[in-house]
C-alpha cells in the first residue's frame, strides 16, 4: 500500500497491524515524518504534487489518498498518477455540499465550518472544494471506474442521499 | 551523536569507528613509512578509492569476529562509504544510514576539490609530495581548508555567525584579515595544518571525486536485492551535497523495492548541519535503530 499524505502514519500502522500489509508513506511535513520513523514506518519526505515518477505502473495493490485529495495543488495530476501506480486507489474527501454546509452558505451567507470541514477560510489546508456528485461526475468524465463507495457522517454510514447527508465520501477506484 | 543515551547509544550498541586508509590518523597513508624504502610513501602511495576504504573496514569487521553490523552510518564521504557497503557487502549489514551524501560527485563538487588540491600543489613547500622532514606546504593546505569551510557553511549561517563584523585586532598590513569571517577562515586553516597531512588531502579528495556507486549499472539495478533497511537523511540548506542528490539515492532504492525512508531536515547550517543539527538526527537515528534491532529486517 502507498499512502499519499500519510501524516503521522496512524492509518498505515493500523493497516500493518490489523491487515499485515506492506506499506510505504509519502508526507511533506517534517514533524510528521519524525513520528512515522518513530513507529518504524517506511516513509519519504516528498511533495506528491510532483508526481510518483519513481514508481512503476501498477507497482502497488492500493494507493490511498485519505483527506489528501482536496489539499494538493494538482488533484487531477496526483489522482492520475495514483491510478497509474496502484492497481486500485482509495480516495476519501470531505463533502463540501453536506446539508449543514448548504445551510451555512444559503442562510448564513458564510463559508461553512463543519466537523468534516473544520477550518476557517483564512486558515485551511483545503485547496479544492467538491461535493460527492462533483466527484462522481469527475470520475465519469475521466473514465475512472468507481468499484465501491461508502459515505460517513458522525461516524455512521450514510446510505441515502449521500450528496446531502454524507460528511465524508470514500471511493474505491480503478482505471 | 555517539555516547551513552545519544543517537548511537553506547549503552545499547558497540560502535566501531576506524580511520580511513589513505588518512593520517592511524591508518596507512602517504605519510606512513614505506617498508621498501624506509621513507614516507609520499606520491608513491597508490590512489585509493572509497571501495578500498570499505574493504579495509570489512577486514576489520572480520577480524573482530562480527558477522553482521546493526548499521553502517556516515555523512558526506562517510555516506559514500555507507552506500559502498550496501553494494559491496549487503549481507553484512542489517541497515544503512547515508547522510548528506551523493551517488557520485557533480562537476561542481569536483571543481571545489580541484581548487583545494591546486592550492596545495602550488605551495612551493609541497615539492611534489616530498616535504616530510622539512617545511610543510602549510599555506597551501590552509587555503584548501578555507575553501572547504566555506562550502560547509551556508549564506544564512555565515551571515548569522559573522555578519560584517570586524576582528577586534585588525591586521597591521593592507590585505590582512580584517573581517571576522576572514579571521575565522585563517584560524581554521592554521589549525587544520597542525593535525592533517597535505598529501592525505590530495588522496582523499581524489577518492571522493572518483566515487560513483552506479559504475555503469542502471539506477534500477544498483540496490537490487538489498535486504537491509535504509534511512536516507539530507539537510535543506546543504548546497555542497544538496538534497536532490539524496533524493536520487531514494529513487534508486525505490526502484529496487528496498525498505527505505527519507527525511529532509530543516536547517540553515549548510553541509555542516549533519554535524550540528544533532537533535533531529538523534531522534530519527535512535528510533530507526530501535526498529531495526527489534524487527527482522535484513536477517
Amino acid at each position: 500500500m502507498l499512502d499519499l499524505g500519510c501524516g503521522g502514519g496512524e492509518l498505515l500502522s493500523r493497516l500493518i497491524e490489523e491487515k499485515q500489509v506492506r506499506a510505504q508513506g509519502i508526507e511533506i511535513n517534517e514533524e510528521a515524518i519524525h513520528r512515522c520513523v518513530a513507529i518504524g514506518l517506511s516513509v519519504f519526505q516528498e511533495d506528491i504534487d510532483t508526481g510518483l515518477s519513481e514508481y512503476a505502473d501498477k507497482s502497488f495493490d492500493y494507493v490511498i489518498l485519505d483527506q489528501t485529495f482536496q489539499q494538493v495543488k494538482k488533484p487531477d495530476f496526483v489522482l492520475k498518477e495514483a491510478l497509474r501506480v496502484g492497481k486500485r486507489t482509495i480516495v476519501g474527501f470531505p463533502n463540501f455540499l453536506h446539508i449543514s454546509a448548504r445551510f451555512q452558505m444559503f442562510l448564513g451567507g458564510r463559508v461553512p465550518v463543519t466537523p468534516s470541514l473544520p477550518y476557517e477560510w483564512y486558515d485551511t489546508p483545503n485547496l479544492h472544494f467538491l461535493s460527492i456528485a462533483d466527484f462522481m461526475e469527475y470520475c465519469r468524465k475521466r473514465e475512472i471506474r468507481i468499484e465501491k463507495s461508502a459515505f460517513v457522517a458522525k461516524s455512521r454510514q450514510v446510505r441515502v442521499f449521500p450528496n446531502l447527508f454524507a460528511e465524508i465520501g470514500i471511493f474505491l477506484l480503478s482505471k | 551523536m555517539i555516547g551513552p543515551s545519544k543517537g548511537l547509544d553506547m549503552d545499547k550498541y558497540f560502535v566501531v569507528c576506524s580511520n580511513i586508509i589513505g588518512g593520517c590518523k592511524g591508518s596507512t597513508g602517504p605519510s606512513s613509512t614505506n617498508p621498501k624504502t624506509g621513507q614516507p610513501y609520499g606520491l608513491d602511495f597508490p590512489l585509493i578509492t572509497i571501495g578500498d576504504m570499505v574493504n579495509a573496514q570489512k577486514h576489520l569487521i572480520d577480524h573482530l569476529g562480527i558477522e553482521k553490523l546493526l548499521t553502517v552510518i556516515g555523512g558526506s564521504m562517510g555516506g559514500m562509504q555507507v552506500l559502498q557497503w550496501t553494494v559491496a557487502y549487503p549481507d553484512r549489514i542489517r541497515s544503512a544510514i547515508p547522510i548528506a551524501t551523493t551517488m557520485k560527485h557533480t562537476p561542481q563538487q569536483i571543481a571545489f576539490n580541484e581548487v583545494g588540491r591546486q592550492a596545495i600543489m602550488a605551495d612551493p613547500n609541497w615539492k611534489k609530495g616530498r616535504y616530510y622532514g622539512s617545511a610543510i606546504p602549510a599555506k597551501g593546505l590552509s587555503v584548501a581548508r578555507m575553501i572547504g569551510h566555506i562550502t560547509y557553511m551556508s549564506d544564512v549561517s555565515m551571515a548569522e555567525k559573522f555578519g560584517r563584523k570586524f576582528k577586534t585586532n585588525k591586521e597591521p598590513y593592507k590585505f590582512g584579515a580584517e573581517f571576522e569571517v576572514e579571521g575565522y577562515l585563517h584560524y581554521r586553516g592554521d589549525n587544520f595544518v597542525k593535525r592533517f597531512d597535505a598529501n592525505s588531502y590530495l588522496y582523499i579528495t581524489k577518492a571522493i571525486d572518483y566515487f560513483n556507486i552506479l559504475n555503469g549499472k542502471n539506477l534500477t539495478d544498483i540496490f537490487k536485492g538489498l535486504k537491509a533497511k535504509v534511512l536516507v537523511i539530507a539537510f535543506k540548506s546543504d548546497w555542497l551535497y544538496p538534497a536532490y542528490q539524496s533524493q536520487e539515492i531514494v529513487k534508486a532504492l525505490k526502484l529496487a523495492g528496498v525498505d527505505a525512508s527519507y527525511c529532509e531536515i530543516n536547517s540553515t547550517y549548510g553541509h555542516d548541519a549533519f554535524l550540528l543539527e544533532v537533535e533531529e538526527e538523534t531522534h530519527l537515528i535512535k528510533h530507526f535503530l530501535n526498529t531495526v534491532s527489534n524487527g527482522k529486517s535484513g536477517d
